[in-house]
């Protein structure tokens, strides 16, 4: 186990492992949710994570995120086991992720939303707030700076101070990712970003997690059923069926791949995955 | 949390709040945008005279607002406490979420270390004893908080709703707290006697200076309670300014995540065990405190002074006026507080009343009566899109 401490964020050169999960198994009364699953999200890659409903896929990013402790194997970032850590922790360490089912705060402004995102590394504490101390004047400009500048990123500037809540569901959605931008990760998870998406909806949104990867530097890793979209964005596919890694790699192998093509034999997983929105993250 | 939720069937939620979003002119309540559009100066100018105003409220001896029953100045005392607890209780429950049905056991835990402390069990001076009574109240406040903040929701409120009854059974089956007869010669605020303000008096619309009644300026006595107003009413000011920071910085966020989504909250790295566990020891600072002045005011303290309907009474200041709203939170506290003193001659109507009160603002106010500005501009949303749905399911 390597001796850094848990503040530094370790080291990683281009295309070494950022995240790995190895051997995690998860299980739920009788039921295996993930199954010995090992894959690798590389730096600097997108990597798109597929599979039909009830795959294990948001299991995956539960195990991740500290949502759920594997009852075996181990989930490591950027070299280091995540082992107990708390779910703000993770977060600090550089893992943002986005929502199924959008979970936004409802009654707070859109900007709000975004600074709560952004205040993930700050450390004002009461006697800071109380007197205004230069700490507490330094992270409200950072993070509002922050805030601002990721929801530009995403074409929401000018709803900043709508409430989340009466934001149209696609702004829902970016607003999603801003908020998870905002805490500077280095790993952004996305679950389903384009369920409910139109065509042009999901080009651009085909667009934006490219200029993510591009721009922003950020490794990415997607859940989507959209094939298209998934293929077209992702440079590698990890595919999930019944909580078993069934195939990983460049999408034309993924998508010749006969165990995957078994695996969706007659499910339909494009519309299924937009009507199953069930699940609790 | 299911709030936030839209589902992708429901496309064209979109198209709608598109159009009605730029158009937005509910952000805030018409008074208070139009207080905020004034020029700096005479906004000082009329905050400085509403602050003067709330001070000589005891003098003016308005006709009808005035209690004839009751000495005024105690009735405002008991208001001004009411909306000290609901300030405090309104951090806990309006901004954090969290149902504290035993706010009362703060309450008496200020009390009872002044009572205690100050008379039965040892002198010590009251400007140490409130501190004291602070401090302790906060540590158990965070005592009470590190277990029970695990558990959410329901299951908090027994526990504090235990919390409640534990600390009034403690006080009236300990010998040493005084048990049920109580605890007399509680000590008063140090009294500094500067000067003599006198009250008015009205004869018909005209008011005039009535010099045999007067107020001694500061004396902390039994008889003229306006003192003890103008106290708490300093403290509530202080309060409020705190309220106000905390409110506007990443605690206050943090606050409010949690009370919207404890979980999401938590994945974009809000400590939400800790944030609730400081919203808990803010509520029960603030709640000591009024509980100690309270006490100090009396000057005499037994268990019956922190009965279960007054944690109740709390909750329904905080409910009345509007949880998450300062402003909301202290009109519900003097409604609370004000109507049943006002109208004491009606004594047995007085629970009715209020029962049937809460009864119908439940049903037509759900909120409050000035609920946070947010839930009011999102409530006026909703009704546009009702009202926009129904006219395209007409057409
Ligand atoms: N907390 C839980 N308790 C019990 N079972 C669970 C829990 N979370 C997930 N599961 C089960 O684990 C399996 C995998 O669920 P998961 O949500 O990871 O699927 P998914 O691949 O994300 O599917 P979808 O495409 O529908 O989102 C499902 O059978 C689900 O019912
Ligand atoms: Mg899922």
């Amino acid at each position: 186990m390597p001796s850094t401490s848990v503040s530094e964020q370790p080291v990683t050169r281009n295309g070494a492992a950022l995240l790995s999960l190895d051997d995690v198994s998860i299980q739920f009364g009788g039921l295996k949710a993930l199954d010995g699953v090992s894959f690798d999200v590389r730096e600097g890659e997108i990597l798109g994570l597929i599979g039909p409903n009830g795959a294990g896929k948001t299991t995956c990013f539960n195990v991740m995120t500290g949502v759920y402790q594997p009852t075996s194997g181990e989930v490591r970032f950027a070299g280091e086991p995540l082992g107990r850590r708390k779910r703000f922790a993770i977060t600090r360490l550089g893992i943002a992720r986005t929502f199924q089912n959008i979970r936004l705060f409802g009654n707070m402004t859109a900007l709000e939303n975004v600074l709560v995102g952004a205040d993930a590394h700050h450390r004002t504490n009461v006697i800071d707030a109380l007197v205004r101390s230069p700490r507490h004047r330094r992270e409200e400009r950072e993070g509002e700076e922050t805030a601002r500048e990721v929801m530009k990123f995403l074409g929401l500037e000018r709803r900043a101070d709508e409430l989340a809540r009466n934001l149209s569901y696609g702004e829902q959605r970016r607003l999603e990712i801003a908020r998870a931008m905002a805490t500077k990760p280095r790993l952004l998870c996305l679950d389903e970003p384009a369920a409910g998406f139109n065509p042009a909806e999901k080009a651009q949104l085909m667009d934006l997690i490219r200029r993510i990867r591009d721009v922003r530097g950020l490794t990415v890793l997607l859940i989507e059923h959209d094939m298209g979209l998934v293929m077209g964005v992702s440079d590698r596919v990890a595919v999930l069926e019944f909580g078993r890694k069934i195939a990983e790699g460049a999408p034309v192998d993924v998508r010749n791949d006969p165990a995957v093509i078994a695996a969706y034999l007659g499910t339909e997983a494009d519309d299924a995955g937009e009507f199953d929105q069930e699940g609790d993250l | 949390m299911t709030e936030g939720k839209a589902s992708p069937d429901t496309e064209p939620a979109s198209a709608r709040s598109m159009a009605w979003g730029p158009r937005l002119g509910w952000d805030r309540g018409a008074l208070a945008r139009r207080v905020t559009a004034l020029p700096r100066p005479v906004k000082w100018a009329l905050i400085g005279l509403v602050v003067v105003l709330l001070y000589a409220l005891p003098l003016l001896e308005i006709p009808i607002v005035s209690t004839p029953d009751t000495d005024f100045g105690g009735v405002l005392f008991t208001v001004a406490s009411y909306v000290l607890v609901a300030l405090g209780l309104n951090i806990v429950l309006g901004y954090a979420g969290l149902l504290d049905l035993g706010y009362v056991g703060f309450y008496a835990i200020g009390a009872y270390t002044v009572a205690v402390l100050g008379s039965l069990q040892a002198q010590l001076s009251w400007w140490l004893l409130i501190p004291l009574a602070v401090v302790l109240t906060t540590i158990s406040g965070i005592l009470l908080g590190a277990p029970t903040l695990r558990v959410r929701g329901d299951y908090l409120a027994i526990v504090t709703l235990g919390f409640g009854e534990i600390i009034r059974l403690t006080a009236l089956n300990t010998e040493w707290l005084g048990a049920a007869k109580g605890i007399t010669g509680v000590p008063r605020p140090p009294s500094v006697e500067l000067f003599e303000v006198p009250h008015l008096k009205w004869e018909g619309a005209t008011a005039v200076v009535d010099l045999d009644d007067t107020t001694r300026f500061l004396f902390f006595g039994v008889a003229d309670q306006t003192p003890y107003y103008w106290l708490t009413l300093t403290v509530i000011f202080l309060v409020l300014g705190a309220d106000r920071m905390l409110r506007l910085s990443r605690i206050g966020r943090g606050w409010e995540a949690t009370r919207e989504d404890e979980d999401a909250a938590e994945l974009m790295g809000v400590p939400t065990f800790k944030f609730k566990l400081l919203a808990f020891a803010c509520g029960a600072f603030i709640g000591g405190l009024s509980g100690a002045l309270f006490a100090s005011r009396q000057g005499f303290i037994n268990p019956e002074s922190f009965l279960l309907l007054l944690s109740i009474l709390f909750v329904a200041a905080v409910v009345v006026g509007g949880a998450g709203n300062r402003w909301g939170v202290i009109l519900g506290a003097v409604v609370v507080a004000y109507l049943p003193e006002r109208f004491r001659g009606f004594e047995e109507w007085r629970l009715l009343v209020f029962g049937l009160a809460l009864l119908l603002l439940a049903n037509f106010r759900p909120q409050g009566l000035i609920p946070p500005r947010r839930a009011k501009r999102a409530q006026a949303v909703d009704e546009q899109l009702e009202a926009l749905e129904e006219g395209t399911a007409r057409a």
